[in-house]
């Protein structure tokens, strides 16, 4: 459980934690600075100027425009001025950091539903209202929905993202401290907002090896992702990492992350919204070469499925042009994926060892 | 500024020149309507008050043990409509302004006073549609009606809720309409632009937000309203549609809409500063263009209520920067106002108070929104309780403490009679204190992490959500007693007199109450604006 | 009180004019400032209007944007021919709306009847022109809905986009020419009453002002609903 003592300021957690807090303690030093400037001001103009029956006031009509009025309005523009835009470009640097996710990160997908959380792991193990992540690696969050918009928030990583229907949105972090840490839904999202609330837990990198392998019983979402492929029958014509198709859809070897040039002449990253609306909307966005042919698979595949069918394209990617080769379990994650010492790991699983019931 | 008026002979004032309930609903003297309002939009305060108290209530254990999850989410669903769409956005250019500025620009009445008596039936027709709708069924989307909750998911009659902002909506550019041809077309004689009291200036920048605003906000409550009452989607991911279309929709008025509700505050506080310190306020110009530009640059920075819902980094970028210059010209108004206390006559009278207040509370308010722009920390405090207190420090510390200093300050002008100025101040502090113990705490809870909009919660936020609902209990004390006082003061008050505060602007060169025609002949102007030279200072404690 | 002892500085004053205009509203100085005044509160009216509007125009072009195929594909759905007779009806009132006008500035009162009501009878023909093209919608099953269909419609799951737009924009505007509808029958009753003047018909001049804008908007609408894919494709 998290810590449930009283606090003033958050844990920190996470590798952004530092840098947000930094920014936040400049701003609250800033407005103190400011606001005590003021206070005093409006008291001591008020006791020192208080009115005196007998004193007539005197009109100066031209107070501001006066040399001196002038420099007053010159200064108090600009030195606010100045001070925001340090609080700019050093919030904007920040964003940047929070919003680009480093190119080794260990992905990991999350799926959110009125009201509740569910985590698939690349290796396979599925978590629900949980997160279990390994300390000192970056983690990236690939979110979708299945109905409203959420938010999954993590207070002691400072980080945030919106979790939107029929879009991928992600997040970043990198845990620096072991513990069990708040994950809240931010975004308002109906009658138990309030209760959809999880646990992040980071774990040092064995606990975590161990808790991995206990839960993939089912395989990498990669393999789940391509024996959904098989059972939608895709390969019939689209060349995948097993088969070579017959050519009626474009190629998936080597897909992820490539640039398709469409039938209109434009060209759009291959991304994971890309498969998700050729999936879904296949005649949105015809690839140059190829006609009209695909049916919609719209209402045919859950969102976790649809997940698991990007691992899977995903995986492609590596084994470019060699077809036969089952992808290897997990394959954006480094070789620390253990394999063995399933038995002995379940017994240390936390009590939310992945189950099939986040599938329905 | 000096107008010469015939001292009225007799009794004969806008209030008792007809008598019965007719003459009042079918009125169409700017200052009657200005009173309906006055009555309609303290009811709805009254309404939007009590969900508060409800939402203080459940919050002060962390289990949902008053409400259940269902009914919270409806009451502070409430809470936000009644407060945004029926009291705040109202108050003061429809009670206040309404009443002034045609006094403040001697004009005998707003340029279509039938249109501005029929702002207040559509007021009424929204605000009334609203309250029976939130208190028979309710609806739990939040005042911001995000999509896909509200069109697909949400329990309750949305379709309603939403056309009752849509008709208050039309009465809100119904009123900024008329402020803008009436400042443009009704002057007095001899009163250019630069001669304008501030308020005047503030109103005409909130009029210009009105007109451009309300009609974006309408088409979306529209799109809204057909998506859900006949599946006319435009926002349903199922079809490809953006929800997050809609939010731009949303916030490209609902953040402007902020600076109708503080617009007309900054311009009370110009008034009663410069009236309470007997001296033309420092800057004139600008704090006069400073409106202007708020009024501007607030269409411009909607984006940033959006920096984590998958919005581009760089239009981020563009919206947060635009948002830092926008705080630059409130900064410009805070540092005048400071600046006119200085080497003036300075007479701490309740409506002092309250704006000084206003000052105090608003400066915290408008800091904190600078934290909110910054986009890395928006990141870990948007949707959080510091959102919920920095836009509470802005609105209840600045929107209705600047209302509440505006009252006070023309209430000898609008009925006559002046209240006591003990209680009032009593009252005041009760206000300032209650106001930073209900809301400084959640600035503490919002950056530890819980999220707004949360019924049950973890159980170490605690403390501070009881030091909040105290401080609420104080706060709605704090409200309490201007109402007794001020409806004590209409039969034992004190006779106010014309001018009481020794202010210079138009409205007080003529009788309290003033006549229906506001002066017996048309005021004509011939000095600047704030001249203090021939006005005793009356010493008022 | 004392304030009007200090407030001594001279000033004239300025009275209301002896012969009293009967349509001049008693809070105006002079028929002048009172019609600047209605002309003003107009325009600001039809800037609102413009922002109205807006919100369904950002959502089209954005949309638009996104789907361009769809969109193509479900604009040829639209009748170009009906709706290019219905952009004519539309002009042909307009252009009667500015001889009412007109007419009305001369004090010619039965040529103003006369216009007014040809605008009225050619809005009517739009409405009802409009209301067939609704209805065969509703047969084609092209109601965004549970019921949606667009044969032949490439990208069709998207399209519902393009025809929840299409009724949301002329339904806007639909329900603008039917109030407009509904103050040209009061104008045409005022007109006819001889509430009108040379001197004054300003409810006339104010009406054409808006009845023009909703022309516009049609001329807007017409392109972007109809027209989008028709560049050198037979019309019909």
């Amino acid at each position: 459980m998290p810590d449930q003592s009283f606090q003033l300021f958050p844990e920190a957690a996470s590798s952004i934690a530092g840098q947000v807090d930094a920014l936040y303690a400049f701003m609250v030093l800033i407005s103190a600075l400011f606001s005590l400037l003021i206070a005093f001001l409006i008291i001591f103009f008020a006791i020192k100027y208080r009115h005196r029956p007998g004193i007539k006031p005197t009109f100066k009509p031209a107070d501001d425009h006066s040399i001196g009025g002038m420099v007053l309005e010159i200064v108090w523009t600009a030195i606010p001025l100045v001070l925001s835009m340090v609080m700019f470009v050093w919030g904007v640097s920040i964003y940047f950091t929070q919003s680009r996710p480093p190119a080794d990160s260990m992905e990991i997908y999350v799926t959110g539903k009125q009201w509740m959380w569910k985590v698939q792991h690349m290796e396979g193990a599925r978590e629900i209202n949980e997160l279990h992540i390994p300390l000192n690696r970056n983690i990236k969050l690939t979110m979708t929905s299945e109905d409203v918009i959420h938010d999954f928030y993590i207070p002691a990583f400072r980080t945030k993202a919106d979790v939107l229907p029929g879009k991928y949105t992600t997040e970043w972090f990198k845990a620096t401290k072991t513990g069990a840490y708040h994950i809240f839904c931010a975004e308002y999202c109906g009658t138990k907002h309030s209760e959809m609330i999880g646990t992040v837990y980071v774990m040092n990198e064995a606990d975590y090896s161990q808790w991995l392998a206990a839960g993939s019983g089912e395989g990498s979402m990669a393999e789940q992702g391509q024996s959904l492929f098989n059972q939608l029958g895709c390969g019939n014509c689209h060349a995948s990492a097993v088969n070579n198709g017959i050519g009626r859809g474009p190629n998936l070897n080597g897909l992820y992350g490539s640039r398709v040039d469409l039938k209109d002449g434009t060209a759009v990253k291959a991304d994971e919204s890309y498969i998700r609306e050729s999936v879904m909307y296949p005649q949105a966005k015809l690839v140059a070469g190829f006609d009209d042919v695909m049916p919609t698979f719209k209402g045919l595949i859950s969102d976790e499925g649809m997940l698991k069918l990007i691992a899977y394209v995903k995986s492609m990617g590596l084994k470019q042009g060699a077809p036969n080769t089952v992808p290897p379990a997990s394959v954006t994650t480094n070789s620390t994926a253990p394999t063995a010492g399933r038995g002995a790991a379940r017994a240390a699983t936390p009590v939310t060892a992945p189950t099939s019931a986040g599938n329905k | 500024m000096i107008a010469a008026t015939v001292p009225v002979k007799e009794e004969k004032n806008y209030m008792n020149a007809e008598h019965g309930l007719k003459s009042w609903l079918l009125t169409q003297d700017h200052k009657r309507i200005a009173l309906l309002y006055l009555l309609s939009v303290t009811v709805f305060f009254i309404v939007g008050g009590l969900f508060a108290a409800l939402i203080r209530l459940e919050l002060t254990t962390p289990a949902g043990d008053l409400l259940d999850s269902n009914t919270y989410n409806k009451v502070f669903t409430a809470h936000g409509v009644v407060m945004i769409f029926f009291f705040l956005i109202p108050s003061i250019p429809a009670i206040l302004g309404n009443f002034l500025l045609p006094l403040m620009i001697g004009a005998k009445d707003l340029a279509f006073p039938r249109i501005n008596l029929l702002s207040w039936y559509v007021y009424m027709l929204g605000g009334t549609l609203g309250v029976v709708v939130l208190a028979t069924g309710g609806v739990d989307t939040g005042w911001t009606f995000y999509t896909p909750l509200s069109t697909t998911y949400s329990n309750g009659y949305v379709v309603l809720t939403a056309m009752a902002a849509f008709v208050a909506g039309f009465s809100s550019i119904l009123t900024g309409l008329n402020f803008i041809v009436t400042v443009h077309r009704m002057r007095a004689p001899g009163l250019t632009w630069f001669r304008l009291p501030l308020f005047v200036w503030a109103h005409y920048a909130t009029s210009v937000i009105m007109i451009l605003g309300t009609p974006v906000i309408a088409v979306t409550l529209f799109m809204l309203m057909l998506e859900r009452g006949l599946h006319i989607g435009f926002f349903d991911p199922a079809y490809g549609g953006d929800p997050v279309l809609f939010q731009h929709l949303f916030w490209f008025y609902s953040h402007p809409a902020v600076y109708i509700m503080i617009l007309p505050s900054m311009g009370v506080i110009s008034e009663v500063v410069s009236t309470f310190c007997s001296k033309k306020p420092f800057g004139y110009t600008f704090i006069a263009f400073s409106s202007v530009a708020i009024a501007v640059f607030g269409f411009l920075v909607w984006g940033h209520h959006l920096y984590v819902s998958s919005q581009s980094a760089y239009a981020g970028m563009v919206f947060s920067i635009l948002t830092y210059i926008l705080a630059i010209p409130s900064a410009i108004k805070i540092f005048n106002w400071a600046a006119t206390m200085y080497k003036g006559q300075v007479r701490l009278t309740a409506p002092m108070l309250y704006a000084l207040g206003f000052i105090g509370l608003f400066t915290v308010g408008g800091l904190t929104g600078l934290f909110l722009a910054a986009m890395g920390l928006d990141v870990h405090v948007t949707d959080t309780y510091f959102v919920v207190a920095h836009f509470h420090y802005v609105m209840v510390g600045g929107a209705i403490m600047g209302y509440m200093a505006g009252l006070h300050y023309w209430w000898p002008k609008i009925t006559g009679r002046m209240y006591s100025q003990l209680w009032a101040k009593v009252a005041c502090c009760l206000v300032f204190i209650g106001f930073n113990l209900t809301f400084f705490p959640q600035f503490v809870l919002g950056y530890l992490g819980m999220p707004r909009r949360y019924h049950v919660y973890p159980v170490e936020f605690q403390v501070l959500n009881v030091l909040s609902s105290g401080g609420a209990a104080v706060l709605g004390l704090g409200y309490l007693i201007p109402g007794v006082y001020f409806l004590w003061s209409l039969k034992y008050g004190a006779k106010a007199g014309d001018n009481p505060w020794g202010a210079t602007t138009l409205e007080w060169q003529t009788s309290s109450p003033p006549p229906t025609a506001n002066f017996e002949v048309t005021p004509v102007v011939t000095t600047e604006v704030y001249d203090y030279s021939n006005t005793e200072v009356p010493h008022i404690v | 009180m004392s304030s009007h002892a200090a407030s001594s500085h001279t000033s004239a004053v300025v009275g209301h004019e002896a012969a009293h205009d009967p349509n001049l509203k008693h809070h105006f100085e002079n028929a002048d400032q009172q019609k600047e005044s209605a002309s003003i509160g107009m325009w600001v009216f039809l800037l609102t209007e413009l922002m109205f509007f807006g919100g369904l125009f950002l959502a089209y072009f954005v949309y638009r944007q996104w789907y361009p195929a769809a969109f193509i594909s479900a604009s040829n759905k639209t009748d170009v021919l009906i709706g290019a007779i219905n952009t004519t009806v539309l002009i042909c009132s307009s252009l009667t709306m500015a001889l009412a006008v007109h007419y009305a500035s001369l004090g010619k009162k039965q040529l103003l009847v006369f216009f007014l009501i040809a605008t009225l009878l050619l809005g009517g023909i739009f409405l009802g022109v409009k209301g067939y093209e609704y209805h065969d919608k509703w047969v084609h099953h092209e109601i965004p809905g549970e019921h949606f269909e667009c044969e032949g419609c490439q990208d069709a799951g998207h399209a519902q986009l393009f025809f929840s737009l299409y009724f949301g924009m002329t339904g806007l505007h639909a329900s603008h020419m039917i109030i407009g509808f509904g103050i040209l029958l009061v104008l045409i009753f005022q007109a006819n009453r001889g509430d009108f003047t040379a001197k004054w018909y300003t409810p006339v001049e104010m009406f054409g002002l808006y009845w023009h804008f909703v022309d516009i908007v049609w001329i807007f609408l017409f392109p972007l609903l109809y027209l989008i894919d028709r560049v050198g494709r037979p019309l019909l």
